[in-house]
């Protein structure tokens, strides 16, 4: 295929990416340089005046640092999750097929579904967990989860683990079935008991995967909107306000175009910061799994 | 193809103890749902009630409510074209991107796969006030358009990687006896790369789909009105449960799951190897 002809296949591609995704990627970073309200017309050169004073807004470092929880603790209890039911379903079993089609519920429905059955779950006069607390004498009155700044972060990161570890299982599960047989056999031969053979076998094998897995997951958490847009708002008093949801707020209820471009490029600075970091992990694990 | 699995923590204990791990797993996946779908078939009286955990008179009341209404029908059609098209267009767009890039030499190659890659690691807040400006700018806000113009970008990554590792399995033979037999690139590319990825291609389309009959946020963002909105914006702006009959909402996100969970249960295998084959490729 000559060039001329493969820039005319790639075009349509091409063009969309630069139109929807390079393009405004800069200018977003110039608007971020900014003072821009669209509604009042103003819109003058300010250089890095956003950056700063975002550094000293408590209500943007409180949402970084909530952003940061969010993301580290439901990827780690996604990741424990995820690979104990990996483990569990790498073996054929009769009803294999159906399990995991059912593990594709959570995964599969609209985000705003599964927060709004998450709500009603949480709601403190008729939910079912407070229902559930109080039989099992866990409680000793109805709890409104939502409403409570110490609980409802940790309510909105349940309803993300359960919306995401099937993800997290999927491709744990397809690492660990390419693991090669042989491994196992030797190790078999070896005598190795399980731990054994988990620790020195499936896990630096499945190692990239897991890399891979979790970096896919840390991505999606960091710029989490979603659950958290409809099952709180963002609230009470700020205390799930994500980086996303702190911006889309910003950008299109105060309409401050130029401040809310900020926060959105620190997203983006936040994501290829763990990216690079986990790049770096795979390069030093290249030469032993290549 | 993978042979007998090894035993993890010995034979019988190992197997007895991976299926009722596996069913708890399920059993904890699905419970939500169901409780969503017990609180559809509740009466008005017993909504507000808890116990008992199970209706005792269940009622579609909330269903006839729901389909009744042309508000919910009208997202239902917006989510459904926008949808449909989002899917066309991202297959169309990343299929001719494919069939270069499976016979480009390796240079250029790795670029174009390397910048649509990091494309679909971006965060959409950071593309957002751009997109809106241009959206509005091009007069297509509150259409069908503008979602599909801003979905398409985000499942083009994955289309392009998938249809690009299909297409490379393609015997080159193949293609340069189709291009002797007299056929153009443009017929090869209908007549035998199309037909002979239709596992690569179905498994695109159910995630493309999915992604674009889920995606809030840009739906949320360039939308206005009935008019163009889709089903999340729909069911997120729905009122506060003090306001709104929760069966109502309860009934409307049970209807909304059905078309997707209908496909996870027909394609599992497609969706399944479509999620995990670019991240075992890449």
């Amino acid at each position: 295929m000559r060039r001329s002809t493969a820039t005319l296949w790639l075009g349509p591609a091409l063009l969309l990416i630069a139109a929807t995704a390079v393009f405004p990627i800069v200018v977003t970073f110039w608007m971020s340089l900014h003072r821009r309200f669209p509604i009042f017309g103003v819109n003058e050169y300010v250089g890095l005046a956003n950056y700063v004073h975002l550094a000293q807004n408590p209500r943007f470092l409180r949402s970084a640092a909530v952003t940061l929880s969010f993301t580290l603790v439901s990827v780690a209890v996604e990741f424990a999750l995820g690979l104990a039911c990996a483990l569990a379903l790498r073996r054929d079993f009769r009803g294999h097929r159906w399990i995991l089609a059912v593990l594709l519920i959570p995964w599969i429905v609209p985000t705003t579904v599964s927060a709004r059955i998450w709500e009603w779950i949480y709601n403190g006069n008729f939910g079912l967990l407070n229902y559930l607390l109080l039989r099992l004498g866990v409680i000793a009155e109805p709890v409104v989860w939502t409403a409570d700044v110490r609980l409802v972060l940790p309510a909105a990161m349940l309803a993300e683990i359960w919306k995401t570890t099937p993800f997290m299982t999927l491709l744990l599960l397809a690492g660990l079935k390419s693991i090669p047989q042989p491994l196992y056999r030797a190790a078999a031969v070896d005598g190795a008991g399980a731990w054994t053979t988990f620790l020195h076998v499936t896990w630096p094998q499945l190692k990239p995967m897991a890399l891979v897995a979790l970096l896919f997951r840390s991505l999606d958490s960091i710029r989490v909107f979603d659950v958290v847009y409809v099952l709180t708002g963002g609230g009470p008093a700020g205390s799930t306000e994500t980086l996303s949801v702190f911006a889309y707020k910003k950008l299109f209820q105060s309409l401050e175009f130029g401040y809310g471009s900020a926060v959105g490029i620190a997203v983006l600075l936040l994501s290829a910061a763990v990216s690079a970091l986990f790049l770096l992990c795979m390069g030093r694990l290249r030469p032993s799994s290549a | 193809m993978h042979g007998p699995p090894p035993p993890v923590f010995g034979m019988n204990i190992g197997r007895v103890l991976g299926v009722w791990v596996a069913a708890l797993f399920a059993l904890w996946s699905l419970a939500p749902f169901l409780w969503q779908v017990q609180t559809s078939l509740r009466p008005d009286e017993y909504l507000a009630r808890l116990p008992p955990l199970l209706p005792p008179r269940p009622t579609l009341a909330h269903y006839r409510a729901v389909l009744a209404d042309p508000t919910f029908l009208r997202l239902v059609v917006n989510s459904l074209g926008v949808g449909a098209a989002t899917t066309l267009a991202s297959l169309l767009a990343g299929g001719f991107a494919a069939f270069a890039l499976a016979q480009l030499p390796a240079r250029g190659k790795g670029l174009v796969l390397g910048l649509t890659l990091s494309v679909s690691m971006l965060p959409a807040v950071a593309l957002l006030a751009p997109l809106f400006l241009l959206v509005r700018a091009l007069g297509l806000r509150d259409s069908w358009a503008a979602l599909v113009l801003t979905h398409t970008t985000f499942t083009l990554p994955l289309t392009l990687w998938t249809l690009t590792h299909f297409f490379k399995e393609i015997p080159r033979e193949l293609f340069h006896a189709a291009r002797v037999d007299g056929l153009s690139a443009w017929q090869t590319f209908w007549s035998i790369h199309l037909p002979l990825s239709k596992g690569g291609i179905a498994a695109c389309a159910i995630l493309n789909f999915i992604f674009s009959w889920n995606e809030f946020l840009m739906a949320l963002t360039f939308t206005t009105t009935d008019a163009s909105r889709t089903v999340p914006v729909g069911v997120a702006l729905f009122q506060g449960l003090h306001e709104t009959p929760f069966g109502d909402i309860a009934a409307a996100s049970v209807l909304v799951c059905l078309p997707v969970i209908l496909l996870a249960c027909l394609f599992q295998r497609g969706i399944v190897a479509g999620l995990t084959q670019g991240a075992v490729k890449g």
